[in-house]
C-alpha cells in the first residue's frame, strides 16, 4: 500500500497534464467537426500521421517546430480529405473516418521503414525542450505542476481558451454552430455552409496534428508504431462528456491524461501485470461513457446537408 | 415443327436477353466497388513508385504469391476464412444501424475462449470438444458484443467508440493471460496446444487451410437467409433503415440493436475461434494481422451482401497471402497491403466520388 501511495506525488499531476495534451488537442478537434456536423473517427489516424510527420521533418532538418509544422499541415490535409469525402461526396462519415485510421497505421508503418529499416520505432530525433514559465515556477505545488513543460502543453491551454472565445463569443463562432444545429436556416441567413464545414474539419484535423506531435516531438522525440494507442477516440471520448464544449474536453482529457499517468507510474512499479495495466485507459474511457452520455446532447443530427 | 422451332428460337431469344439484362444490372451494381479496387491500386502504385519500388514487380510477385501455385490458393483462402466472420459481423451489425468496428476484439477473445476449452479438456470425443470449443468462441465473441450493445441500448453510449475501446481490452486481456497463467513454457507468449479432439481438420496439405471455411461458407448462407427470409432479419433491417418507423411498427429497436450487435460478436468470435482450431492449434499474442479491419473493408467491398463479401474476402486474402512473398521477393514493405486497405475503404466511402470520376472519365455508364 505504502508503494501504492507513492504514485500520487506532484510529479503525477504535472504528467497528467502531459497526458492530457495531445487528447485535449484531438478533443478540441472533434470539437471543431462536430460542431459543424461532421464526426471525425479519424482523429486518431490524424494524429498518428501527424507524429510521424513530426518526427521525419525534424529528422531530416534537425528542427522540431519544423516538424510541428508539417504535423499541422499532414493533418490538415487528413482533414480536408475527410471533408471532401463526406461534404461534397456525401460519403459515410465513420466509414470515411475509419479509412484515415487505416490509412495510417499501413502509411505510417511503411514510410517508418522506408525512412528508418524499422516498422517498430523510427530513430531518436531532436524533440521540443522543456520551459519553464518565471515566477510561476516558483510557486510550490502549483509551479511544480505547471511550471515547466514542452511549449506545446501550453499552447494547448491557449488553444482551449480560444476555442472557447472563437465558438461562443464571435459571430464565426455563432455560424459555425448555426451550420451543425441547422445547415438549412444558416444557408438562407447567407451563410457558405459547405465552406464553413470544409475550414472546421480541416481546423479539426490541424489540431489532431498537434495532439500527433505532441506525443512524438514533445514526449518521446522518436516515432512509434501505433503510438497514438487510440487517444484519438479517447478524445472523442473526452468531447463527449465535455457536452460539446471546449473547457469541459479539457476536464475530461484532464481524467484521461490522469489515467494515463497512473498508468505509467503503475507500470514502472511493477506491482500489476502490464497489460492489466495498459488496459485501465480504456476500461476507464467506457465507464465515463456509460456514465453520462445520457445527459449529453450533440451539437448536430450529423446528416449531410444538400442544398435544394 | 417449324412453328414449334421458332417458339423455342424467340424463348431462348427472351431468357438470353433477359440474363444479359441481369448481368448488366448486376455489373452496374457492383461497377463502384470495382472501380474502387482499380483506384486503390492506382494510387498503391504512386506510393511504390514514390517509395522507389516498381508496381509491376511489386503487384505481380503479390499475385504470383495468391495464386501461382496450389499452396499460394491454398494460403490464400487460409486467410480469407477469418476475414469472412469479421465482414458478416460488421455487416450483420450494419444493417441493424450499428458499426461494429471492434471486431479484431470480438475475434481475440472467441479465439482465447476456443483455446481454453481446447486445452482445458483431453479425451473428449471430436463431435463432442469440437463443437464445445466453437461455442464458447461464440459466446465470448458475443459477450464482447454486448458490452457495448447494452451501453448503446440503455445508456446510450456511441458503439464506435465503445467497440474501439474494448478492443484495446481485449489484446490487453488476452495479452494477459498468454503472459501468464495459461503461459505454454518457452519465451513466445502462448497457450499451449489444444488437444488433437478440439482441432478443426485441414483439408488441403500442406496449407494451413482448415475446416474453418466451411463454417465461413454456411455462416454466409445463414446470415443471408436471417437477413433476407426470416422475421428477424426484415426486423433488423428495418431498425437499420429507419428506426422510428421500426419502432411504431412494433417492432423493439433496443432489443433488436442488442441481439444484432451479439450475433456481430459472436460471428468474429467464431472467426477467432477458427482461427485457433484450424491454423495455428493454440492462442498466440497478436496472431490476428488486423483482421478484424480486413473484415470491415470486405464488408464494404462485397457491397454490404453476403455473397458479395465471399467474393471481396478471396481478395483480400490474397492481399495478405500474396503480401507476404512480394515482401520476400522484393524487399517491399508488407504495411503497403494496410494502405491498399485503406485507399479501398476509402473510395468505397463515398460513391459519388466514383461517379464524379467516371464522369470525369468520360464514362456515361452510370448515367444510362
Amino acid at each position: 500500500m505504502v508503494e501504492l501511495l507513492d504514485v500520487i506525488t506532484v510529479g503525477l499531476f504535472a504528467a497528467a497534464l502531459r497526458m492530457a495534451t495531445p487528447i485535449a488537442f484531438a478533443s478540441l478537434g472533434g470539437i471543431f467537426s462536430e460542431r459543424v456536423g461532421i464526426i471525425n473517427i479519424g482523429l486518431e489516424g490524424m494524429m498518428l500521421t501527424s507524429a510521424f510527420t513530426g518526427v521525419a521533418a525534424s529528422y531530416f532538418t534537425g528542427n522540431p517546430w519544423l516538424g510541428v509544422l508539417a504535423a499541422v499541415l499532414v493533418g490538415g490535409l487528413l482533414g480536408l480529405l475527410h471533408a471532401l469525402l463526406t461534404v461534397k461526396f456525401i460519403g459515410n462519415q465513420i466509414v470515411s473516418g475509419t479509412g484515415i485510421n487505416i490509412f495510417a497505421l499501413g502509411f505510417t508503418a511503411y514510410m517508418s521503414q522506408i525512412i528508418w529499416g524499422s516498422r517498430g520505432a523510427s530513430e531518436s530525433v531532436q524533440g521540443l525542450r522543456v520551459v519553464s514559465i518565471p515566477l510561476l515556477k516558483d510557486i510550490p505545488i502549483i509551479g511544480d505542476i505547471i511550471g515547466s513543460h514542452t511549449p506545446l502543453v501550453y499552447l494547448m491551454l491557449i488553444v482551449t481558451v480560444l476555442s472557447y472565445v472563437v465558438l461562443f463569443k464571435t459571430p464565426i463562432g455563432l455560424r459555425i454552430r448555426a451550420v451543425g444545429e441547422h445547415p438549412a436556416a444558416a444557408d438562407t441567413a447567407g451563410i457558405d455552409v459547405f465552406k464553413t464545414k470544409y475550414l472546421c474539419v480541416m481546423v479539426s484535423g490541424m489540431l489532431a496534428g498537434l495532439g500527433g506531435a505532441f506525443l512524438s516531438l514533445g514526449h518521446l522525440s522518436l516515432f512509434a508504431w501505433g503510438m497514438t494507442g487510440g487517444r484519438g477516440f479517447i478524445a472523442m471520448a473526452a468531447m463527449i462528456f465535455g457536452n460539446w464544449m471546449p473547457f469541459g474536453a479539457f476536464g475530461a482529457s484532464v481524467l484521461f491524461g490522469f489515467a494515463d499517468a497512473v498508468q505509467m507510474r503503475l507500470q514502472a512499479l511493477g506491482l500489476l501485470p502490464p497489460q492489466i495495466i495498459l488496459a485501465i485507459p480504456y476500461i476507464l474511457t467506457v465507464a465515463v461513457l456509460a456514465g453520462v452520455v445520457r445527459k449529453a446532447i450533440p451539437p448536430s443530427d450529423y446528416k449531410p446537408y444538400v442544398k435544394e | 415443327m417449324i412453328e414449334e422451332i421458332r417458339e423455342l428460337n424467340i424463348r431462348t431469344k427472351g431468357l438470353l436477353r433477359r440474363f444479359l439484362a441481369r448481368l448488366k444490372l448486376e455489373l452496374r451494381r457492383i461497377l463502384p466497388q470495382i472501380i474502387a479496387i482499380l483506384t486503390a491500386f492506382l494510387a498503391g502504385a504512386i506510393v511504390l513508385l514514390v517509395t522507389g519500388y516498381s508496381p509491376i514487380e511489386a503487384y505481380g510477385a503479390l499475385m504470383r504469391g495468391a495464386f501461382g501455385d496450389v499452396f499460394g490458393v491454398g494460403q490464400t483462402f487460409t486467410k480469407a476464412t477469418p476475414i469472412i466472420f469479421t465482414a458478416l459481423a460488421f455487416l450483420f451489425a450494419f444493417k441493424s444501424g450499428l458499426f461494429n468496428i471492434g471486431a479484431e476484439g470480438q475475434l481475440l477473445v472467441g479465439g482465447f475462449a476456443a483455446a481454453l476449452v481446447g486445452i482445458s479438456f483431453d479425451g473428449l470425443p471430436p463431435f463432442v470438444h469440437v463443437p464445445m470449443a466453437l461455442l464458447a468462441g461464440a459466446l465470448a465473441g458475443g459477450l464482447w458484443g454486448f458490452i457495448p450493445a447494452i451501453l448503446k441500448a440503455k445508456l446510450g453510449a456511441h458503439e464506435v467508440i465503445t467497440t474501439m475501446m474494448l478492443s484495446y481490452v481485449a489484446f490487453y486481456v488476452t495479452g494477459y493471460m498468454v503472459n501468464y497463467p495459461y503461459k505454454a513454457p518457452g519465451w513466445v507468449p502462448q497457450t499451449p496446444l489444444i488437444a488433437t479432439s478440439a482441432e478443426l481438420p485441414r483439408i488441403l496439405q500442406p496449407t494451413q487451410l482448415s475446416a474453418s471455411i466451411f463454417l465461413a461458407v454456411i455462416l454466409v448462407g445463414l446470415t443471408h437467409y436471417t437477413l433476407q427470409k426470416t422475421t428477424f432479419g426484415y426486423e433488423v433491417r428495418a431498425i437499420g433503415l429507419n428506426p422510428t418507423a421500426a419502432e411504431s411498427g412494433g417492432i423493439g429497436i433496443k432489443t433488436g440493436m442488442i441481439l444484432a450487435l451479439v450475433i456481430s460478436g459472436a460471428m468474429a468470435g467464431l472467426g477467432g475461434a477458427g482461427e485457433v482450431m484450424g491454423v495455428h492449434r493454440r492462442f498466440i499474442e497478436g496472431f490476428s494481422p488486423g483482421y478484424g479491419w480486413d473484415g470491415l473493408a470486405v464488408a464494404l467491398v462485397g457491397g454490404l451482401n453476403p455473397v458479395g463479401v465471399l467474393l471481396a474476402a478471396v481478395l483480400f486474402g490474397a492481399l495478405r497471402s500474396g503480401g507476404m512473398t512480394m515482401t520476400r521477393v522484393t524487399g517491399v514493405p508488407l504495411d503497403i497491403v494496410s494502405i491498399l486497405q485503406a485507399l479501398v475503404i476509402l473510395f468505397v466511402a463515398a460513391p459519388m466520388l466514383i461517379k464524379y470520376l467516371l464522369k470525369r472519365g468520360g464514362i456515361k455508364w452510370w448515367s444510362s
